[in-house]
């Protein structure tokens, strides 16, 4: 098995504020990363980074061997909707609103060249019944969801294709807690049917613990503690990571 | 001719311009061309793009027509056709077949268009993306990358809602398998004459500052499912007036009882077949009366 | 299977003026296939210390933890996270899980990981939620709502659901009644039985007595306390 993803000394900067810099890991197929760490911790621009909605600075970002930044953008739009996925914090950032459920979780593969309705609507479908969305409902809008419907929607909208990388911002914050379980969940089984690498930003230590294998801790842009979740979690090894673990109730 | 005016109202440079504009339209098909689009005296609406491509495709031999849906005898046609009558002192006539400069606002003529003949289009919003992808910057580098799946999410909506692709003009086709066009608010029934049309075919935005292109004989098709192919689509009914099943119809309310009538809103089409001695059911002196 | 040799563990704590808190000191330990050797000494001794590091949990200051091989003491993370998946498994004293995901499915995940089908793991996790005597209608329920006992038997069942060869047990029997207390002496025995190596926390002396070859007191291995 290869690198999904092989990032070395990844800087952002911001004219003289610091984005983050002298991030490093490497991602495997079916693995999942934490980043964790308070806001302004360069986490999200990290993640920005990585989607190529921010160019970097400096440093290298290799998608299964290949580097971005030498990349033409022509293919990085092909690959970001077909092998990579993003799953922003706001499901309304990442949905089309003024369109059908259907219609969201078939964009992208009409993006592809399916030009069969019947069949779009039948992997719509598939696709709802999978996230725990009524297929029923395949006609209505977003807008009639509740706020943990549409992001297991967006969710939805992102999987179809079947992405290797999938790059999620915040994915359960602003969900109450049972809808976040099911999220959670939700997660976990489709890594593990589909293989997919998974970047989960978060701030929230016991999304981490259910849903990472390993975590990365940041501060002001630098990576401060990386490792097993479990590890980071039980045995912070930086003084920064005690203070984070011992600041939030038992996770 | 008035003589305080340039040749058809616009100054020659800005004329040579929108030249080149076309030039290049015609050069790259379907493809949206900028242009420096000029206040003209009329609001914008009123075909100001289309004012200002026949401006500039007009020379004094021409022979113009002008129809608004179809029709030769509304308001804006009328209002045009003068407008250049006075600035441009060019011969009009109401005949497709002795035109040859014709300008339209959202429809193609019956009579099918001959080699030599130009059909200029007033287009108020150029770009089919738009409805889904507000940003301008977006739709340009999806126009450049061809990412053109949002137009199928657009007709998969309107399955999903109406049971059919509902979109009934302006329907959105891609020429010469490369750009996809917004083909101005005409009737879809008359989509089928955008393809491998003799004439040559100006599509003028006036508000948006664009041009676009199909030069003769253009491979245009229409945006469909494999399970839900393109239709052009009619009234079914036969024009009142002169009897023609094939053409577009306009349907008229007749009276507060929910009296109606359909009648060609191609008007010279069905004036033309009048005078050779068809008759619809309503015709004056018809057969089915 | 299991060889820990000159172990030392210490924590410092960054937030409490750095104070550095030493908790094993050389510790040693050997655990031969088929052989269950348990940890004991007084509470605080460090028995869930070293578990915890053999688990990867908490890193070593130095020595070696070789389980099947590997050395967990200097393992990347991808490289315990394989260790666990297929050679190493854990009973922990407390069932930590998603919640909402049915028990059934609870049991079956380590088999899920292994890529095992769905059914044939749904169906090796219900044989042993019966074993272990969690009535059939709780098994679709998320165990989050469990009583301690049965939540600890839900545990259990998932320790036990893929025939690990090296097998870490925190007080399999606590908070059991005696007959699942039976059970689960079955199920240690068995796993004996089929060559695995297994370390447990026994503070039931008989259930010790019952399954563990011999004893490693870790008190042997408490540094003294520099007051």
């Amino acid at each position: 098995m290869s690198a999904l993803l092989q990032v070395e000394g990844l800087e952002k900067r911001y004219g003289a504020r610091i984005g983050c810099t002298g991030v490093s890991f490497d991602l495997f197929p079916g693995e999942v990363l934490g980043i964790v760490g308070e806001s302004g911790s360069g986490k999200s621009t990290l993640l920005a980074c990585l989607a190529g909605h921010l160019a970097a600075d400096s440093g290298q970002i290799l998608y299964r061997g290949r580097d971005l930044g030498a990349m033409a953008e022509p293919e990085r739009r092909v690959l970001a909707r077909t092998e990579w996925a993003f799953v922003h914090q706001n499901p309304r950032d990442g949905l089309r609103m003024g369109v059908s459920a259907g219609a969201n979780v078939g964009e992208r593969l009409m993006a592809v060249g399916a030009r069969h309705y019947g069949a779009i609507r039948a992997a719509a479908e598939d696709w709802l019944g999978r996230v725990e969305i009524d297929p029923g409902r395949i006609d209505d809008r977003p807008r009639a969801f509740s706020g943990g419907m549409q992001q297991r929607l967006q969710i939805a909208r992102n999987l179809v294709t079947a992405p290797r990388l999938v790059l999620m911002d915040e994915p359960t914050g602003g969900l109450d807690v049972s809808v976040q379980a099911r999220l959670l969940d939700l997660l976990r089984a489709l890594v593990r049917e589909m293989g997919l690498g998974v970047i989960i930003v978060t701030h929230d230590l016991a999304v981490a613990r259910l849903l990472a294998d390993r975590l990365m801790v940041m501060k002001d842009g630098r990576v401060i503690e990386a490792g097993l979740t479990d590890q980071v979690l039980d045995d912070p090894q930086a003084a920064y990571t005690q203070l984070l673990v011992s600041s939030v109730l038992q996770v | 001719m008035t003589e305080a005016y340039s040749f058809a109202y616009l100054d020659e440079s800005t004329k040579r311009m929108i030249r080149r504009t076309l030039l290049k339209a015609l050069a790259v098909p379907g493809y949206q061309v900028p242009f420096a689009s000029r206040e003209m005296p009329m609001p914008y609406g009123w075909g100001t793009g289309g004012v200002q491509v026949t401006a500039a495709c007009l020379v004094p031999e021409d022979v113009l027509k002008v129809i608004d849906q179809g029709a030769d005898d509304t308001t804006n046609a009328v209002s045009i056709r003068r407008f250049f009558q006075r600035t441009a002192g060019v011969a009009v006539t109401e005949h497709t077949t002795e035109a040859s400069l014709i300008q339209t606002r959202h429809r193609i003529p019956e009579a099918p268009l001959k080699e030599g003949q130009i059909l200029i289009y007033q287009v108020p919003i150029p770009e089919p993306l738009r409805f889904l992808e507000p940003r301008e910057s977006e739709t340009r580098k999806m126009h450049a990358l061809e990412e053109y799946g949002l137009m199928h999410v657009k007709l998969y909506e309107d399955i999903a809602r109406h049971g059919a692709i509902a979109t009934s003009y302006g329907y959105p086709v891609k020429v010469e398998g490369r750009y996809v066009m917004d083909p101005s608010p005409i009737p879809k029934f008359d989509n089928p004459k955008l393809s491998g049309n003799p004439a040559i075919q100006l599509f003028g935005a006036g508000r948006e500052s664009r041009i676009h292109a199909l030069p003769p004989y253009t491979r245009v098709v229409n945006l469909d499912f494999e399970d839900h192919p393109f239709e052009p689509t009619k009234a079914d009914a036969a024009c009142d007036l002169c009897g023609a099943t094939t053409s577009y119809l306009d349907e008229v309310i007749m009276d507060d009882a929910g009296g109606r009538m359909f009648c060609c809103s191609d008007t010279d089409f069905c004036a033309t077949r009048r005078a050779a001695g068809h008759a619809g059911r309503l015709a004056p002196g018809g057969e089915a009366a | 299977m299991i060889r820990i040799e000159n172990l030392s563990k210490s924590f410092t704590l960054h937030n409490q003026g750095g104070a550095v808190i030493e908790v094993l000191r050389g510790a040693a330990l050997s655990v031969a296939p088929g052989e269950c050797v348990a940890l004991t000494g007084a509470s605080g001794a460090g028995k869930s210390t070293l578990m915890r590091m053999i688990w990867g949990n908490y890193r070593a200051a130095s020595g070696q933890i070789l389980v099947g091989g590997l050395d967990v003491a200097q393992a990347s993370p991808r490289e315990i996270i394989a260790l666990r998946r297929d050679r190493l498994g854990y009973v922990s004293q407390f069932l930590r899980v998603v919640p909402r995901v049915p028990t059934r499915r609870v049991v079956a995940e380590p088999l899920l990981a292994l890529g095992m089908g769905e059914a044939e793991a749904i169906a090796r996790a219900e044989g042993l939620l019966s074993t272990l005597n969690i009535p059939e209608r709780l098994w679709s329920l998320s165990p989050t709502t469990f009583s301690g006992g049965e939540q600890q038997r839900v545990n259990i069942a998932r320790g036990f659901a893929h025939p690990y060869p090296a097998l870490l047990l925190d007080e399999p029997t606590a908070s059991l009644d005696a007959v699942n207390r039976e059970v689960v002496l079955g199920l240690i025995a068995a796993a004996k039985a089929r060559g695995a190596a297994l370390i447990g926390i026994f503070h039931d002396e008989a259930a010790r007595a019952r399954v563990a070859d011999r004893a490693v007191d870790v008190t042997a291995f408490t540094p003294a306390r520099a007051a």
